[in-house]
């Protein structure tokens, strides 16, 4: 990436007495990203944002904002402003003087002030709402004071805690889609803290997922979908069947695992670096399964990228759960493992086609699984 | 809640029946008896004639009383100032407390509590006396300074001890002991509630600490400062025991001054009058202060 890094974390670790919460990570983001950190409740996530906005001082390690290190400087002399995940709006003053505070206490002459904190409320569209009180805004509307309040500072990053998790869900959806807008409308780098992955996959340019204070992996959302580097963020990512197996055959242009709960080799058409004697993992999304007859002695598929014998599996449905837009299949495998499948329901009479206790065949194209190492 | 409530009328009535006979029989009443009282006169030794009479009252707003009772207010006040002073360090010390600390810290609050008044206060007098602790360790420094001097061929003079007990500052130095607690933990329950967001997007915005105190924490504490002020001002100005033993012929306080009519001076319908004065200069101040605070809340709209 050619962008200018304006963030880099170094080997940053934070302890909180003998719990390690953020363990050795380190990240740049580049000028413009809007940059989302994913992972379940407890990795670390919102830590290292409270690093990065002062609340938290590293253990080891250094903060860099624009080069410069930031690891002990207070929070008010940062170039960095954070959006509070239960907003923070300050209940004893009106809108306009909560958006004015960060220019207030710089200095900002009034007249300055207002004019900053109109164009702020319009950016968020909440004009002529400056003489209202807290108290008398909805929820998303106090969210929209707060994000106001923390562009009119025009900071060098703008940090969001768990921006969407106290919305209901309509409101999510149409918050999405407008963080995205507002984000290319300031060009003002966006980071995120969410536990929520379509939150992450729908707005991000850009996700680090973490676990257990460590990065998993960097990568933008479908990288991380189509390419998870561990068993953890293929799972956390989205639904996924992992079968457990070895490699048989691993060539530059293709490679055979035998999974034990698979009847025939998986074929990938593609050689994997690594991993070559010890165990490793297929991981199958349910969407890159499809669905064959299986009754009246009808014949496995021909997949046609995939020699004879591979990549299909008979199996039985014991299970549908109706989505409306799409259908998930639970198929039991002749060893007993269950696969989950998706099938959009493209006609209106899809759904009717497979049944509960139907033979199938389960078959998948070589270029559909990822091989895990981890 | 609510709801059921109002469906449970006789369980309502069961519970709040005991508490309101109490409070009318024990407190009601004799208060009624006392405010009857003011208005009368001794007609012997043992019996009071409850005829109407004002005079009383204006017995009481003489300057000689009424300059006790705006000292006593003026104490008060000071006391309040005091408490406020040093309670708010105090409050917010034990809000950002570590969870373990704090309920250590409450206790230490609440420690006095558990002592007798009158005991604290003459161990308060141990302490102040002029062969007291605080004199005792001032000796100390002043002779040590002294043996130091002394090599260099000036001796110090004799050490004469402070005279700490039985003026007006003992008084408030008691006082402020006294109602520290009930200043300090309303202001804790005030601040304990307030969100630590709030806090730090004050300081995430560009705030130093002492504009975040100011422009978030007072004015959000608000609540809690004021209720403060009342439980301390109010029984301080009411104060009988910490004036009486700590004060000393030029700090008689109004309470004291009420004991004497109902004991040595044997004239219960004059201390009636000035036990009454009191009540309602006490609830004219609350009022004027709420309504000051409604005007201003309006004002802020």
């Amino acid at each position: 990436m050619t962008a200018k890094t304006i963030i880099s974390f170094e080997n940053v670790t934070k302890r909180f007495g003998k719990v390690v919460a953020v363990d050795d990570v380190s990240l740049s983001i580049c000028e413009g990203e809007f940059f989302a950190l994913l992972g379940p409740s407890g990795c670390g996530k919102t830590t290292l944002l409270r690093m990065l906005a002062g609340f938290e001082t590293p253990s080891e390690g250094r903060i860099l904002i624009d080069g410069e290190d930031v690891s002990r400087t207070p929070p008010n002399k940062r170039p960095v402003n954070m959006v509070f995940q239960s907003y923070a709006v300050f209940p004893h003053m009106s809108v306009a003087d909560n958006v004015g505070y960060g220019l207030m206490v710089d200095g900002v002459l009034p007249a300055e002030r207002s004019r900053r904190v109109e164009e702020a409320l319009a950016l968020v569209k909440l004009e002529g709402y400056g003489g209202r009180k807290p108290d008398q805004m909805s929820g998303g509307q106090r969210q929209r004071v707060a994000l106001a309040r923390a562009l009119v500072k025009r900071p060098r990053v703008l940090l969001l805690d768990e921006p969407l998790s106290a919305l209901d869900a309509k409101l999510r959806e149409q918050m999405r889609s407008e963080l995205s807008q507002l984000q290319e409308k300031v060009g003002v780098t966006f980071l995120f803290v969410t536990h929520d992955q379509d939150e992450a996959l729908a707005m991000a340019s850009r996700c680090a997922v973490m676990n257990r204070g460590l990065l998993q992996q960097v990568a933008t959302p479908s990288d991380l979908y189509e390419f998870p580097n561990s068993r953890f963020v293929a799972d956390f990512i989205g639904s996924v069947n992992l079968f457990e197996g070895r490699f048989e055959v691993d060539e530059a242009d293709h490679a055979v695992v035998r999974a034990p709960e698979l009847s025939t080799p998986v074929y990938l058409d593609h050689g994997v670096t690594g991993g070559r004697d010890a165990t490793v993992w297929v991981a199958l999304r349910p969407e890159k399964i499809e669905l064959h007859k299986r009754g009246d002695g009808q014949g496995a598929p021909a997949l046609g990228d995939a020699p004879d014998g591979h990549n299909v599996v008979p199996g039985v449905i014991r299970h549908i759960s109706y989505l409306g837009s799409e259908s998930v299949y639970e198929v039991e495998l002749d060893q007993g493992r269950r696969v989950r499948t998706l099938r959009t329901n493209l006609t209106r009479r899809d759904q009717e086609d497979f049944t509960w206790d139907e033979p199938v065949w389960l078959a998948w194209h070589a270029c559909s699984p990822a091989v895990l190492l981890s | 809640m609510e709801e059921n409530w109002k469906r449970a009328k006789a369980v309502f009535a069961a519970m709040a029946g005991p508490p309101v006979f109490w409070l009318a029989a024990f407190f009601l009443v004799p208060l009624g008896i006392i405010w009857a009282y003011s208005f009368g006169e001794n007609s012997s030794l043992t019996e009071i004639a409850i005829n109407g009479t004002f005079a009383n009252y204006v017995h009481a707003i003489q300057p000689l009383y009424l300059g006790i009772i705006v000292k006593s207010f003026w104490f008060a006040a000071l006391t309040t100032a005091l408490c406020l002073v040093v309670g708010f360090p105090v409050a917010i010390a034990i809000t950002f407390a570590p969870e373990k600390t704090k309920a250590w810290l409450l206790l230490l609050i609440m420690l006095p509590f558990w002592t007798n008044l009158l005991i604290r206060t003459y161990a308060l007098m141990a302490v102040l006396r002029t062969e007291g602790y605080i004199n005792f360790a001032l000796a100390f420094l002043w002779n040590s300074l002294g043996h130091l001097t002394a090599a260099f061929g000036h001796p110090l003079a004799a050490f004469t001890p402070l005279e700490l007990l039985h003026n007006n500052f003992a008084v408030v130095f008691g006082l402020v002991y006294v109602q520290l607690p009930f200043m300090v933990l309303p202001l804790y329950a005030a601040l304990d509630r307030l969100d630590r967001s709030l806090l730090e997007a004050s300081l995430d915005l560009g705030a130093g600490h002492f504009t975040t105190f100011r422009r978030v924490v007072i004015p959000l504490a608000t609540p809690g400062i004021i209720s403060g002020i009342i439980v301390t001002l109010i029984p301080s100005v009411g104060a009988y025991l910490t004036p009486d033993l700590l004060g000393g012929p030029e700090s008689l306080m109004i309470a004291n001054v009420i004991e004497r009519q109902f004991k040595t001076a044997n004239n219960w319908p004059f201390g009636s009058a000035l036990s009454f004065l009191l009540m309602y200069m006490t609830f004219i101040a609350i009022a004027v202060q709420a309504m000051v605070a409604r005007n201003r809340r309006g004002a802020a709209r």
